[in-house]
């Protein structure tokens, strides 16, 4: 009994050797939060477009699995992703929509027209409602949407080569494929 | 001197109107207002994490302020009102988390290991106080601790 009581630091060390492992594990980012809505059908939305296009609603997204970025001409990161939102358009021919964040439809456009246009349609979401009820807290932020409509995976900040190939592309394919 | 109070009494009051609730935000009706600020205390501002909605500057503590008060305005109870931006944050948007089975250790835990201390200590000191009091000093022993206490002296 007195022997085992001695053990009890190297019990509580461990313990909290546990918690730092956990919480300082590299690549962990603390101020990521999880989505609210994984799994759960994903907000009704009808946007208006951009000039002369087309808006984007949920139900035109129905049937797919669908790729839908937040974006706006004012946030910087969105400029960082834009060439791998390209090549996930024209190299994988994921299908991509854009959701453009508390943005002015003329500034959206001219960001679309200097960067280039990755999306197949594009929703101004120039209130940030469509953006709330996604539970967005920053751009950009990307969402899968699958067949059925219910939201699927969320990856918030800027895409990078790896988390594409990584976390992206796998979960659009296998939702694809099932 | 004068300037010096003044200075003071600015500052002071400066410091009760730098609020981030904005003018332009606040509803007409003084009771509505009321709860949407109580109501407001409570929600994270998801930009700065450590601040609540009615604290924060930032653009989405802003938008939150102006929907929360638009759901009350609709007539939402304070409980609805909080469930409408829980199904789109989670619950991380709450600074105080609800007292549910996932969230029982946090809120019990410490208390628990407090009462657990408690316990053990009390069963300690208790184990002291029975414990049978020493045997009285034999003769011989009486008479050795005499002779040590006369050598000291």
């Amino acid at each position: 009994m007195k022997r085992a009581l001695y053990l009890l630091p190297v019990a509580l060390f461990l313990v909290l050797a546990g918690y730092f492992a956990v919480a300082l594990r590299p690549g962990r980012d603390p101020s990521l939060l999880p989505s609210a809505l994984i799994d759960k059908p994903a907000p009704d939305f009808a946007l208006a477009g951009l000039d002369g296009t087309p808006g984007l609603s949920l139900a035109s997204l129905k049937g797919q699995v669908a790729v839908v970025n937040f974006f706006a001409s004012w946030c910087v990161p969105c400029r960082a992703e834009e060439p791998l939102l390209l090549r996930l358009a024209e190299q994988e021919h994921v299908p991509l929509y854009g959701i453009a964040y508390k943005d002015k439809p003329a500034d959206a456009q001219r960001y679309l027209a200097q960067l280039g246009d990755p999306y197949r349609r594009i929703g101004v979401d120039e209130s940030g409602r469509t953006g709330i009820d996604f539970g967005v807290y920053g751009v950009p932020e990307t969402y899968i949407i699958d067949q059925a409509g219910h939201i699927r995976f969320r990856y918030v900040g800027p895409l990078t080569a790896e988390t594409l190939e990584r976390e992206l592309l796998p979960r659009v394919k296998a939702l694809g494929a099932s | 001197m004068r300037r010096l109070a003044a200075a003071v009494l600015l500052l002071l009051l400066a410091g009760g109107i730098a609020r981030a609730v904005e003018p332009g935000e606040r509803l007409a009706d003084p009771a509505l207002e009321a709860r949407a600020r109580a109501i407001g205390k409570e929600l994270r501002c998801l930009v700065c994490q450590n601040e609540s909605i009615d604290d924060s500057g930032a653009d989405l503590a802003h938008d939150l302020r102006v929907l929360l008060r638009e759901r009350l305005k609709a007539g939402d109870s304070d409980r609805q009102a909080i469930a409408y931006i829980v199904a789109r944050y989670g619950q991380f948007v709450l600074l105080k988390p609800p007292v549910e089975p996932a969230t029982y250790a946090l809120w019990f835990g410490p208390p628990a290991l407090l009462a657990l201390a408690a316990i053990a200590i009390a069963l300690r000191l208790r184990r002291r106080d029975t414990s049978a009091p020493p045997a009285p000093l034999s003769a011989e022993e009486r008479r050795r601790l005499a002779r040590l206490l006369d050598e000291g002296t």
